[in-house]
């Protein structure tokens, strides 16, 4: 009888231990997905803080762009707000309206020239990138969560303590064409 | 192979080739033990010690040490280099890494390095001849397969591998000298016993001989398959094997050596600074530029 009893002790501390691990290391994904969000949160924060030094540079040389400049400032002023979706959307409208604006340094050779400028275009490329690989961190590990929350058995400890699927970013206008190419 | 079967394919080879060279190191141990006395326990014991000793001397080694050795200069602030820092710290963030510090090191040869035995105190290195001769895609495939070798403790793994060589080089020289002093006072006193005892002693004299070619052999494979995994996990982090792949060939192209770079880092470099022509694949520290690559080419 003893021997059957530490048997049962023994795999009832063994499942015990199991659940504990699979439930701390779903909890550690959720807070690396907030994490992630939170890498994107700072660099969206930035370029919100760089655009009116851009464009207030760019208007003491290019007047007459008036209508390129308004996209960029209303693609800047919606950043902040909003669900995370739509705070990508802005930053996606934002990237394309920084494009044609970075484009003007070609018909303005003293912009071009402008160190300032070209500083502020070197800051703002630096956070789209690190926008990208904070959004790329965040889906991988959207999918190692989802993954784990679907795989047997660590779908029980889940369900039991109501963790929630996770969704992804979905992808943007830049990246969707980079893989149509690839193919 | 596709991304991921890569990846997952090189760590299995590095389980194997560290339980290799692991076995080679107890064997070894037991070798010296009777040779030195008939006693292999003894000298396990001897080798764990040694071994110990040496490992935790050699990987507290400083990153600015070994930074110092190859003449790298940090970079301090993003302005002095703001698309080198923003490139660093972006990959960085895709790893879910503490940014490393970034350094240059003044060499028209292009190559990089990654230093630090953990990735809270890792930096990363780069030449100027890379930052000139290399587009941008390609510098950030670079420092993408820097950033891998960080993730993947891969300084670590590499210096422990090379204490324990020269702890085997050690042991190995020891015992044979042991034997040679002792040989003649063994074989008055044990000349009763049994053939078995000769046989031992003649396996552990064999294993002392060989043991310290085949445990540079095996750290070199170490090094090698740690490079393949460094360049698919690099490819992942900057979705990008295309960049990662030319950034070889040019830098291969270059036949000028690294001249600031220190000889005992040359395992770290992406490319061999040394530029030795590699009479034997065996005793590269590399893969072959092509074979690295033609499994970039696979990923795409």
């Amino acid at each position: 009888m003893p021997v059957a009893l530490w048997i049962v002790l023994g795999v009832a501390a063994l499942i015990a231990l199991y659940w504990i691990s699979q439930y701390n290391s779903l909890v550690r994904l959720r807070n690396w997905i907030e994490e992630a969000w939170a890498q994107i949160d700072v660099q969206l924060k930035r370029r919100y803080d760089l655009i009116p030094n851009l464009v207030e540079t760019v208007k003491g040389y290019a007047k007459h762009e008036q209508e390129t400049l308004q996209k960029v400032i209303e693609a800047r002023n919606r950043l902040l707000a909003g669900g995370r979706a739509e705070q990508l959307e802005a930053n996606e409208q934002l990237t394309g309206a920084l494009k044609s604006l970075f484009a003007l340094q070609e018909a303005y050779p003293d912009l071009k020239a402008h160190e300032g400028f070209n500083k502020l275009q070197e800051q703002l490329e630096g956070t789209e990138n690190k926008i990208a690989a904070a959004r790329q961190l965040y889906n991988r590990t959207v999918m190692q969560y989802n993954t784990k929350l679907e795989s047997f058995p660590s779908n029980i400890v889940a369900s039991v303590h109501g963790f929630k699927r996770a969704e992804m970013l979905e992808a943007s206008a830049d990246e969707r064409r980079a893989v149509r190419v690839e193919f | 192979m596709l991304l991921h079967a890569q990846i997952e394919a090189n760590k299995r080879k590095t389980w194997v080739l560290v339980t290799v060279f692991l076995l080679l190191f107890v064997a070894v141990g037991a070798a010296f033990g009777v040779a030195a006395g008939d006693d292999p326990l003894v000298g396990l014991v001897v080798a764990a010690v040694l071994g110990v000793i040496y490992v935790l001397l050699v990987t507290r080694t400083g990153t600015q040490v070994v930074m110092a050795m190859n003449r790298a200069r940090e970079v301090k602030s993003e302005d002095k280099n703001p698309f080198l820092w923003n490139t660093v710290e972006a990959l960085s963030i895709a790893a879910r890494l503490p940014m490393p510090k970034v350094y240059i090191i003044d060499d028209p040869s292009p190559n990089a390095f990654a230093a630090g035995m953990t990735p809270e105190n890792a930096a990363v290195a780069v030449t100027t001849g890379l930052l000139e001769r290399l587009n941008r895609q390609e510098i950030e495939g670079v420092l993408a397969h820097e950033v891998a070798h960080i993730q993947n403790y891969d300084v670590r793994l590499a210096t422990t591998a090379v204490a324990l060589v020269a702890v085997i080089g050690i042991l190995s020289d020891l015992g044979m000298r042991m034997l040679w002093w002792s040989g003649g006072r063994r074989r008055r006193q044990r000349g009763r016993e049994g053939q078995g005892e000769a046989i031992l002693l003649l396996v552990a004299v064999v294993l002392l001989i060989l043991a310290p070619l085949a445990a540079v052999l095996v750290q070199l494979a170490i090094s090698r398959n740690r490079e393949y995994l460094a360049d698919a996990s690099g490819a992942e982090l900057c979705r990008n094997p295309g960049a990662l792949a030319s950034a070889l060939r040019k830098i291969a192209a270059v036949p000028e050596p690294v001249r600031a770079a220190s000889a005992s880092c040359a395992a770290l470099y992406i490319s061999d600074p040394m530029k030795r022509r590699s009479w034997a694949h065996l005793f590269a520290t590399h893969p072959p530029v092509e074979e690295r690559i033609r499994r970039l080419e696979q990923m795409m």
